[in-house]
């Protein structure tokens, strides 16, 4: 009875309110030096959204934001109409500078952490479960690997074990912080793919990358960031010259073929694989 | 056959050896499997420090005359509560700092003692070293109590508590109130450290906290498993570090961490390789 009225809402919900609605937002860690000044956008349910700007240009502090771990000083971060705070329903990938890779946990025992928020106090994961984080492993083709330690894992399946535990959340939004940096590109070659698969089915995503031609070949829409919003919109009218200029500065270069505007990354202007 | 087993139950005819032999085994077992998260996390230094705290505020207790655990208790909760919020505010460089203070409250505690002795003329030093054998069966209930706390609520929390350990951002960003999780494991192991001083003594505490736990990260892939062998090496060591303190006629504490070590230095040789030294290498930093 009280979940069919929650779907009802939800799905109510769906169809008229934006994911994400940032307005105004000003915040920082350090009093009176603000990391994001005045941010403003709107996400809609199934974009896949691209974060772009430089080091320090304050992506993460925007995925912080967004997930209710960083108040805003000015403005507000709605997700899914209420003030971000953190929940199940969004999962989170961060850089990985963070992680323990010595923690005797298999790949295994990682998705199924995926499931412990959902489970609250006390309450061991069932055989459900444990079904769902090997689902989770299956869509990132871990499942044969599920008893090895993460120690032993390379940096690409690491990053697999990551979005499986995602997976296992079953959120509705994903942040994605540089999820295919550093990794081999088959790896970041089914990052995307899956990310594409996900938002098709409704999901939402937000992933912040240095990966420009990716980002122009596959995403719905991009946010240039450089502590301030640079511009937002469809890949097509965000990739000019001007304003990825004012993005990053001086660390580009822009290549054009006919109509087509082929961005690469004057640091590591390597073949990506998308 | 019998000679081995009147050998073994000889020294349990008398009520304070076997209180003796209780107190040992579940204070081997409760401090390793707090030791699992110890080595895990790099707590060592910080267990060292309880305990040295927790000896300032024995002797505390005993002169303003009031219960030996509340001294101790109350002074390595606010101990552990005060590294736990030092270590979040200010980062890792504390170590120093933790050095710093804990020295001087051991210190203090020193002096004090020696106030103490020439007062009172009683032996507070029995706690430096530990005395298994002066275990009252009041001392027995007060670690049989720490000990289903402790091991109650890292069973019960048993998921929660890996999550905010293991990956601190994503369980906080996931609604998993990390902080308190963390404040909650300092405050376990400040209750392991305090029921283990009088065992084993404020400076062989550390050892039992780490090396029963270090051994089972040499063999145990998972942290479970890990859990599990910890216990078996502590409670082993205990066992055998009894006897052996028994009628070799040396120290209690002494013998039951030099058994401990023995175990280590075993396990070690046996499984040489496999990983399983990086990770410890890898878990002390």
């Amino acid at each position: 009875m009280r979940s069919g009225a929650v779907a009802v809402e939800r799905a109510a919900r769906a169809t008229t309110m934006p994911v994400i609605q940032v307005e105004e937002l000003t915040t920082g860690y350090r009093r009176r030096e603000p990391v994001l000044r005045n941010v403003r956008f709107t996400v809609e349910r199934g974009a896949l959204v691209g974060v772009l700007g430089p080091n320090g240009s304050g992506k993460s502090t925007l995925f912080r934001a967004l997930l209710g771990l960083l108040p805003p000083w000015e403005g507000s971060v709605l997700v899914e109409g209420q003030p971000a705070r953190p929940n199940p329903d969004i999962a989170y990938i961060p850089q990985r500078e963070t992680i323990d890779w010595d923690f005797p946990v298999t790949v295994f025992d990682v998705a199924l952490m995926g499931r412990y928020p959902r489970l609250g106090l006390f309450r061991r994961p069932g055989k459900a479960d444990r079904e769902l984080a090997l689902w989770a492993l299956e869509q990132v083709g871990l499942v044969d690997q599920r008893d090895r330690l993460i120690a032993e894992l390379s940096g690409g399946q690491r990053q697999r074990v990551f979005l499986a535990r995602a997976l296992a959340q079953e959120p509705e939004l994903f942040l994605l912080d540089e999820p295919v940096s550093g990794v081999d590109a088959p790896t970041q070659h089914f990052v995307f793919e899956l990310l594409e698969r996900l938002c098709r089915q409704g999901k939402t995503a937000l992933v912040a990358t240095h990966d420009l031609s990716c980002v122009a070949q596959r995403f719905d829409r991009v946010l240039l960031l450089n502590r301030e919003v640079i511009a937002y919109g469809p890949p097509q009218e965000v990739f000019t010259e001007a304003l990825l200029h004012r993005t990053f500065q001086s660390h580009l270069l822009l290549l054009r073929y006919g109509d087509r505007v082929i961005v690469v990354e004057g640091e590591d202007g390597d073949e990506r694989s998308c | 056959m019998n000679g081995a087993v009147e050998l073994l139950l000889e020294p349990l005819r008398y009520g304070f050896l076997l209180r003796a032999l209780v107190a040992a085994v579940l204070v081997g077992a409760i401090c390793a499997m707090v030791g699992s998260y110890v080595v895990l996390k790099g707590l060592a230094f910080i267990g060292d420090a309880l305990a040295h705290v927790a000896f300032t505020g024995i002797v505390v207790a005993f002169l303003a005359g009031f219960s030996f655990y509340v001294g101790a208790l109350a002074a390595a909760i606010a101990a552990g509560l005060g590294i736990g919020w030092v270590t979040r505010r200010v980062g890792l460089s504390t170590d120093t700092a933790i050095g710093i203070v804990f020295s001087g409250v051991f210190a203090l505690g020193v002096v004090l003692m020696a106030i103490g002795i020439r007062t009172y003329t009683v032996d507070l030093f029995s706690y430096v070293f530990g005395d298994i054998l002066a275990v009252r069966s009041r001392d027995l209930w007060a670690i049989a109590l720490a000990g289903l706390l402790v091991v109650g609520t890292m069973v019960a929390l048993y998921k929660e508590l890996l999550f905010a350990h293991f990956d601190p951002v994503v369980a906080e960003a996931a609604g998993l109130p990390v902080g308190a999780l963390q404040l909650l494991l300092l405050l376990l192991l400040s209750v392991t450290v305090v029921v283990s001083v009088q065992a084993v003594g404020v400076v062989l505490v550390l050892a039992m906290l780490v090396t029963p736990a270090a051994t089972a990260a040499l063999v145990a892939r998972r942290l479970p498993a890990m859990m599990i062998l910890a216990v078996l090496f502590g409670t082993l060591a205990a066992l055998v570090g009894f006897y052996l303190s028994y009628y070799a006629s040396v120290p209690s504490g002494g013998a039951i961490v030099l058994v401990a070590t023995a175990l280590f230095v075993l396990v070690a040789a046996l499984v040489r390789g496999r990983g399983a030294w990086r990770r410890l290498m890898a878990a002390r930093g």
